[in-house]
Protein backbone atom coordinates (compact mmCIF):
# COMPACT_ATOMS: atom_id res chain seq x y z
CA UNK A 1 0.00 0.00 0.00
CA UNK A 2 3.02 2.26 0.41
CA UNK A 3 3.00 2.81 -3.34
CA UNK A 4 -0.36 4.63 -3.31
CA UNK A 5 0.80 8.03 -2.10
CA UNK A 6 3.96 8.42 -4.24
CA UNK A 7 1.93 7.14 -7.19
CA UNK A 8 -0.75 9.82 -6.64
CA UNK A 9 1.92 12.54 -6.37
CA UNK A 10 3.60 11.35 -9.57
CA UNK A 11 0.30 11.08 -11.44
CA UNK A 12 -0.94 14.50 -10.34
CA UNK A 13 2.44 16.07 -11.16
CA UNK A 14 2.69 14.59 -14.67
CA UNK A 15 -0.99 15.29 -15.43
CA UNK A 16 -0.67 18.92 -14.28
CA UNK A 17 2.54 19.53 -16.23
CA UNK A 18 0.89 18.16 -19.37
CA UNK A 19 -2.07 20.49 -18.83
CA UNK A 20 0.32 23.44 -18.48
CA UNK A 21 -0.54 24.15 -14.83
CA UNK A 22 1.99 26.07 -12.73
CA UNK A 23 2.74 23.04 -10.54
CA UNK A 24 5.04 24.55 -7.94
CA UNK A 25 2.98 27.64 -7.15
CA UNK A 26 -0.14 25.46 -6.75
CA UNK A 27 1.76 23.29 -4.27
CA UNK A 28 3.01 26.23 -2.22
CA UNK A 29 -0.32 28.11 -2.30
CA UNK A 30 -2.08 24.97 -1.12
CA UNK A 31 0.48 24.45 1.62
CA UNK A 32 -0.17 27.98 2.84
CA UNK A 33 -3.89 27.13 3.15
CA UNK A 34 -2.88 23.95 4.97
CA UNK A 35 -1.09 26.03 7.56
CA UNK A 36 -4.34 27.87 8.30
CA UNK A 37 -6.09 24.52 8.80
CA UNK A 38 -3.41 23.46 11.29
CA UNK A 39 -3.66 26.75 13.19
CA UNK A 40 -7.43 26.36 13.46
CA UNK A 41 -6.99 22.80 14.76
CA UNK A 42 -4.65 23.64 17.63
CA UNK A 43 -6.87 25.47 20.18
CA UNK A 44 -9.69 22.88 20.35
CA UNK A 45 -7.12 20.06 20.42
CA UNK A 46 -5.34 21.57 23.43
CA UNK A 47 -8.61 21.76 25.37
CA UNK A 48 -9.83 18.29 24.47
CA UNK A 49 -6.56 16.36 24.62
CA UNK A 50 -5.81 17.67 28.08
CA UNK A 51 -9.27 16.54 29.30
CA UNK A 52 -8.83 13.15 27.59
CA UNK A 53 -5.40 12.69 29.21
CA UNK A 54 -6.93 13.46 32.60
CA UNK A 55 -9.64 10.90 31.92
CA UNK A 56 -7.00 8.26 31.12
CA UNK A 57 -4.79 9.12 34.13
CA UNK A 58 -7.70 9.17 36.57
CA UNK A 59 -8.71 5.62 35.69
CA UNK A 60 -12.10 6.67 34.29
CA UNK A 61 -11.15 5.57 30.76
CA UNK A 62 -10.26 2.11 32.08
CA UNK A 63 -13.61 1.91 33.85
CA UNK A 64 -15.43 2.82 30.63
CA UNK A 65 -13.39 0.20 28.74
CA UNK A 66 -14.28 -2.50 31.30
CA UNK A 67 -17.93 -1.49 31.21
CA UNK A 68 -18.07 -1.71 27.40
CA UNK A 69 -15.92 -4.84 27.13
CA UNK A 70 -18.62 -7.56 27.32
CA UNK A 71 -20.80 -5.93 24.64
CA UNK A 72 -17.98 -4.84 22.31
CA UNK A 73 -16.03 -8.06 22.77
CA UNK A 74 -19.05 -10.03 21.58
CA UNK A 75 -19.08 -8.22 18.22
CA UNK A 76 -15.28 -8.25 17.81
CA UNK A 77 -14.58 -4.57 18.55
CA UNK A 78 -11.55 -3.87 20.80
CA UNK A 79 -13.12 -2.35 23.99
CA UNK A 80 -10.32 0.25 24.20
CA UNK A 81 -11.96 2.03 21.25
CA UNK A 82 -15.20 2.69 23.19
CA UNK A 83 -14.35 6.34 23.97
CA UNK A 84 -13.55 6.97 20.30
CA UNK A 85 -16.91 5.57 19.15
CA UNK A 86 -18.72 7.76 21.69
CA UNK A 87 -17.07 10.99 20.55
CA UNK A 88 -16.73 10.33 16.79
CA UNK A 89 -20.24 11.46 15.71
CA UNK A 90 -20.12 14.57 17.94
CA UNK A 91 -16.79 16.28 17.46
CA UNK A 92 -14.07 16.08 14.83
CA UNK A 93 -11.28 17.46 17.02
CA UNK A 94 -12.51 15.33 19.93
CA UNK A 95 -12.27 12.21 17.76
CA UNK A 96 -8.79 13.21 16.58
CA UNK A 97 -7.70 13.74 20.21
CA UNK A 98 -9.15 10.45 21.47
CA UNK A 99 -7.97 8.51 18.41
CA UNK A 100 -4.39 9.77 18.65
CA UNK A 101 -4.40 9.02 22.37
CA UNK A 102 -5.52 5.42 21.75
CA UNK A 103 -2.98 4.94 18.94
CA UNK A 104 -0.07 6.22 21.05
CA UNK A 105 -1.17 4.49 24.30
CA UNK A 106 -1.68 1.02 22.85
CA UNK A 107 0.67 1.24 19.86
CA UNK A 108 -0.19 1.80 16.18
CA UNK A 109 0.01 -1.92 15.33
CA UNK A 110 -1.99 -3.19 18.33
CA UNK A 111 -5.53 -4.44 17.71
CA UNK A 112 -6.98 -1.33 19.43
CA UNK A 113 -4.59 1.06 17.63
CA UNK A 114 -5.38 -0.37 14.20
CA UNK A 115 -9.13 -0.45 14.80
CA UNK A 116 -9.04 3.15 16.09
CA UNK A 117 -7.13 4.32 13.00
CA UNK A 118 -9.57 2.64 10.60
CA UNK A 119 -12.59 3.98 12.53
CA UNK A 120 -11.15 7.49 12.42
CA UNK A 121 -10.51 7.22 8.67
CA UNK A 122 -13.81 5.67 7.62
CA UNK A 123 -16.41 7.70 9.54
CA UNK A 124 -17.43 11.37 9.78
CA UNK A 125 -18.59 13.85 12.41
CA UNK A 126 -22.25 12.95 11.80
CA UNK A 127 -24.05 15.54 13.94
CA UNK A 128 -21.86 18.37 12.68
CA UNK A 129 -22.52 17.39 9.05
CA UNK A 130 -26.27 17.14 9.65
CA UNK A 131 -26.27 20.56 11.37
CA UNK A 132 -24.30 22.24 8.55
CA UNK A 133 -26.36 20.85 5.65
CA UNK A 134 -29.81 21.18 7.20
CA UNK A 135 -28.97 24.54 8.70
CA UNK A 136 -27.94 25.87 5.30
CA UNK A 137 -31.00 24.43 3.55
CA UNK A 138 -33.40 25.73 6.23
CA UNK A 139 -34.67 22.27 7.19
CA UNK A 140 -36.47 21.93 10.53
CA UNK A 141 -37.86 18.38 10.27
CA UNK A 142 -34.93 16.06 9.58
CA UNK A 143 -37.14 12.90 9.45
CA UNK A 144 -35.06 9.69 9.29
CA UNK A 145 -31.71 11.28 8.45
CA UNK A 146 -30.07 11.04 11.87
CA UNK A 147 -31.09 7.41 12.58
CA UNK A 148 -29.93 6.39 9.09
CA UNK A 149 -26.62 8.24 9.49
CA UNK A 150 -26.06 6.64 12.91
CA UNK A 151 -26.72 3.20 11.38
CA UNK A 152 -23.98 4.03 8.89
CA UNK A 153 -21.63 4.98 11.74
CA UNK A 154 -22.36 1.76 13.65
CA UNK A 155 -21.76 -0.27 10.49
CA UNK A 156 -18.54 1.67 9.91
CA UNK A 157 -17.27 0.88 13.42
CA UNK A 158 -18.11 -2.83 13.11
CA UNK A 159 -16.53 -3.06 9.68
CA UNK A 160 -13.47 -1.09 10.84
CA UNK A 161 -12.81 -3.52 13.70
CA UNK A 162 -13.33 -6.49 11.37
CA UNK A 163 -11.17 -5.28 8.47
CA UNK A 164 -8.46 -3.90 10.78
CA UNK A 165 -8.16 -7.41 12.17
CA UNK A 166 -8.17 -9.46 8.96
CA UNK A 167 -6.31 -7.15 6.54
CA UNK B 1 -22.02 25.10 23.94
CA UNK B 2 -22.23 21.33 23.52
CA UNK B 3 -18.44 21.01 23.57
CA UNK B 4 -18.30 23.15 26.71
CA UNK B 5 -20.58 20.69 28.48
CA UNK B 6 -18.53 17.73 27.21
CA UNK B 7 -15.25 19.30 28.37
CA UNK B 8 -16.60 20.16 31.82
CA UNK B 9 -18.11 16.68 32.18
CA UNK B 10 -14.79 15.04 31.24
CA UNK B 11 -12.91 17.12 33.78
CA UNK B 12 -15.50 16.44 36.51
CA UNK B 13 -15.51 12.68 35.88
CA UNK B 14 -11.68 12.68 35.92
CA UNK B 15 -11.65 14.59 39.21
CA UNK B 16 -14.08 12.18 40.87
CA UNK B 17 -12.25 9.08 39.60
CA UNK B 18 -8.85 10.49 40.51
CA UNK B 19 -10.02 11.25 44.04
CA UNK B 20 -11.55 7.78 44.40
CA UNK B 21 -8.55 5.90 43.01
CA UNK B 22 -5.94 8.13 44.65
CA UNK B 23 -4.44 9.21 41.32
CA UNK B 24 -4.76 12.98 41.78
CA UNK B 25 -1.02 13.56 41.20
CA UNK B 26 -1.05 11.69 37.89
CA UNK B 27 -4.28 13.35 36.79
CA UNK B 28 -3.02 16.86 37.46
CA UNK B 29 0.18 16.10 35.55
CA UNK B 30 -1.85 14.54 32.71
CA UNK B 31 -3.75 17.81 32.18
CA UNK B 32 -0.46 19.54 31.36
CA UNK B 33 0.92 16.59 29.39
CA UNK B 34 -2.26 16.46 27.30
CA UNK B 35 -2.00 20.13 26.38
CA UNK B 36 1.62 19.55 25.39
CA UNK B 37 0.79 16.51 23.30
CA UNK B 38 -1.89 18.52 21.47
CA UNK B 39 0.80 20.94 20.31
CA UNK B 40 3.12 18.04 19.39
CA UNK B 41 0.25 16.42 17.48
CA UNK B 42 -0.38 19.62 15.49
CA UNK B 43 3.31 20.03 14.71
CA UNK B 44 3.57 16.44 13.52
CA UNK B 45 0.43 16.81 11.41
CA UNK B 46 1.36 20.24 10.05
CA UNK B 47 3.83 19.05 7.43
CA UNK B 48 1.56 16.37 6.02
CA UNK B 49 -1.51 18.62 6.03
CA UNK B 50 0.40 21.37 4.18
CA UNK B 51 1.83 18.91 1.67
CA UNK B 52 -1.54 17.31 1.01
CA UNK B 53 -3.27 20.71 0.75
CA UNK B 54 -0.67 21.60 -1.88
CA UNK B 55 -1.35 18.45 -3.89
CA UNK B 56 -5.11 19.02 -3.58
CA UNK B 57 -4.76 22.58 -4.83
CA UNK B 58 -2.81 21.16 -7.77
CA UNK B 59 -5.63 18.64 -8.44
CA UNK B 60 -8.10 21.50 -8.49
CA UNK B 61 -6.06 23.86 -10.70
CA UNK B 62 -5.04 21.22 -13.22
CA UNK B 63 -8.64 20.15 -13.83
CA UNK B 64 -8.28 16.70 -12.26
CA UNK B 65 -11.14 17.48 -9.88
CA UNK B 66 -13.31 18.64 -12.78
CA UNK B 67 -12.52 15.40 -14.62
CA UNK B 68 -13.55 13.26 -11.66
CA UNK B 69 -16.70 15.34 -11.28
CA UNK B 70 -17.65 14.64 -14.91
CA UNK B 71 -16.96 10.93 -14.39
CA UNK B 72 -19.20 10.68 -11.30
CA UNK B 73 -22.12 12.70 -12.67
CA UNK B 74 -24.01 9.86 -14.42
CA UNK B 75 -23.70 7.64 -11.32
CA UNK B 76 -25.10 10.37 -9.07
CA UNK B 77 -28.07 11.20 -11.28
CA UNK B 78 -29.15 7.57 -10.76
CA UNK B 79 -28.96 7.98 -6.97
CA UNK B 80 -30.67 11.39 -7.08
CA UNK B 81 -33.45 11.26 -9.74
CA UNK B 82 -34.30 14.97 -9.40
CA UNK B 83 -30.75 15.84 -10.55
CA UNK B 84 -31.78 14.51 -13.98
CA UNK B 85 -34.05 17.51 -14.40
CA UNK B 86 -31.63 20.12 -13.10
CA UNK B 87 -28.06 20.21 -14.33
CA UNK B 88 -27.15 22.67 -11.54
CA UNK B 89 -28.10 20.07 -8.92
CA UNK B 90 -26.18 17.34 -10.75
CA UNK B 91 -23.05 19.53 -10.95
CA UNK B 92 -23.18 20.43 -7.25
CA UNK B 93 -23.71 16.79 -6.24
CA UNK B 94 -20.89 15.51 -8.43
CA UNK B 95 -18.49 18.18 -7.15
CA UNK B 96 -19.47 17.41 -3.55
CA UNK B 97 -18.77 13.69 -3.90
CA UNK B 98 -15.57 14.01 -5.93
CA UNK B 99 -14.13 16.65 -3.57
CA UNK B 100 -14.94 14.35 -0.62
CA UNK B 101 -13.20 11.45 -2.36
CA UNK B 102 -10.04 13.51 -2.83
CA UNK B 103 -10.21 14.90 0.71
CA UNK B 104 -10.88 18.49 -0.41
CA UNK B 105 -13.10 19.49 2.51
CA UNK B 106 -12.92 23.16 1.52
CA UNK B 107 -14.52 22.43 -1.85
CA UNK B 108 -16.84 19.62 -0.73
CA UNK B 109 -18.88 21.51 1.86
CA UNK B 110 -19.91 24.56 -0.26
CA UNK B 111 -20.87 22.24 -3.14
CA UNK B 112 -22.82 20.01 -0.76
CA UNK B 113 -24.65 22.98 0.69
CA UNK B 114 -25.53 24.20 -2.81
CA UNK B 115 -26.90 20.73 -3.62
CA UNK B 116 -28.80 20.63 -0.31
CA UNK B 117 -30.48 23.99 -1.06
CA UNK B 118 -31.48 22.78 -4.53
CA UNK B 119 -32.88 19.49 -3.20
CA UNK B 120 -34.74 21.17 -0.31
CA UNK B 121 -38.48 21.74 -0.54
CA UNK B 122 -39.92 23.63 2.42
CA UNK B 123 -38.68 22.98 5.94
CA UNK B 124 -39.07 19.17 5.89
CA UNK B 125 -36.19 17.09 4.54
CA UNK B 126 -36.95 15.34 1.25
CA UNK B 127 -35.85 11.74 0.69
CA UNK B 128 -33.05 12.86 -1.59
CA UNK B 129 -31.83 15.43 0.93
CA UNK B 130 -31.69 12.71 3.61
CA UNK B 131 -29.69 10.61 1.18
CA UNK B 132 -27.27 13.48 0.48
CA UNK B 133 -26.60 13.97 4.18
CA UNK B 134 -26.13 10.23 4.74
CA UNK B 135 -23.72 10.21 1.79
CA UNK B 136 -21.73 12.98 3.47
CA UNK B 137 -21.75 11.48 6.97
CA UNK B 138 -20.29 8.18 5.69
CA UNK B 139 -16.82 9.46 4.96
CA UNK B 140 -15.61 8.31 1.56
CA UNK B 141 -12.01 9.37 1.25
CA UNK B 142 -9.28 7.82 -0.87
CA UNK B 143 -6.33 8.85 1.33
CA UNK B 144 -7.14 9.49 5.01
CA UNK B 145 -3.76 11.16 5.45
CA UNK B 146 -4.25 12.46 9.02
CA UNK B 147 -4.74 8.92 10.31
CA UNK B 148 -1.68 7.68 8.44
CA UNK B 149 0.41 10.46 10.01
CA UNK B 150 -0.88 9.51 13.47
CA UNK B 151 0.25 5.94 12.81
CA UNK B 152 3.63 7.04 11.46
CA UNK B 153 4.23 9.29 14.47
CA UNK B 154 3.42 6.47 16.87
CA UNK B 155 6.05 4.34 15.13
CA UNK B 156 4.00 2.12 12.80
CA UNK B 157 6.14 0.00 10.50
CA UNK B 158 3.85 0.62 7.51
CA UNK B 159 1.53 3.57 8.27
CA UNK B 160 -0.37 3.17 5.00
CA UNK B 161 -1.24 -0.51 5.38
CA UNK B 162 -4.66 0.40 6.82
CA UNK B 163 -5.85 1.92 3.52
CA UNK B 164 -7.73 -1.15 2.21
CA UNK B 165 -9.44 -1.58 5.60
CA UNK B 166 -10.47 2.11 5.56
CA UNK B 167 -11.86 1.86 2.01
CA UNK B 168 -13.84 -1.32 2.74
CA UNK B 169 -15.21 0.07 6.03
CA UNK B 170 -16.30 3.29 4.32
CA UNK B 171 -18.10 1.29 1.64
CA UNK B 172 -19.86 -0.82 4.31
CA UNK B 173 -20.90 2.30 6.24
CA UNK B 174 -22.20 3.95 3.06
CA UNK B 175 -24.12 0.85 1.94
CA UNK B 176 -25.75 0.41 5.36
CA UNK B 177 -26.52 4.15 5.56
CA UNK B 178 -28.22 4.22 2.15
CA UNK B 179 -30.04 0.96 2.93
CA UNK B 180 -31.24 2.32 6.29
CA UNK B 181 -32.41 5.52 4.60
CA UNK B 182 -34.51 3.45 2.20
CA UNK B 183 -35.96 1.20 4.92
CA UNK B 184 -36.81 3.98 7.37
CA UNK B 185 -38.40 6.18 4.72
CA UNK B 186 -42.05 6.83 5.46
CA UNK B 187 -44.56 8.81 3.50
CA UNK B 188 -44.19 12.52 4.10
CA UNK B 189 -46.98 14.21 5.95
Amino acid sequence: MSIVVPLIFAFVGVFSLCRGTDVFSALTDGARDGLKVVLAMLPPLVAILSAVSMLRASGAMEALTCLAAPLLGAVGIPPETAPLMLVRPLSGSGALAVGSEIISSFGPDSAAGRAAAVMLGSTETTFYTVAVYFGAAGIKRTRHTIPAALCADAAGFLAAAFFARIL
Amino acid sequence: MAMGIVWTALVLVSLVFAALTGRLDDTAKAALDGAGSAVKLCVSLAGAICLWSGVMELMRRSGLLAGLTKLLRPLLTRLFPSAKKSSGTADALALNVSANLLGLGNAATPAGIRAARLLADGDTATDELCRLVVLNTASIQLIPLTVCVLRAEAGAARPFDILPAVWLSSVCALAVGLGAERLMRKKRR
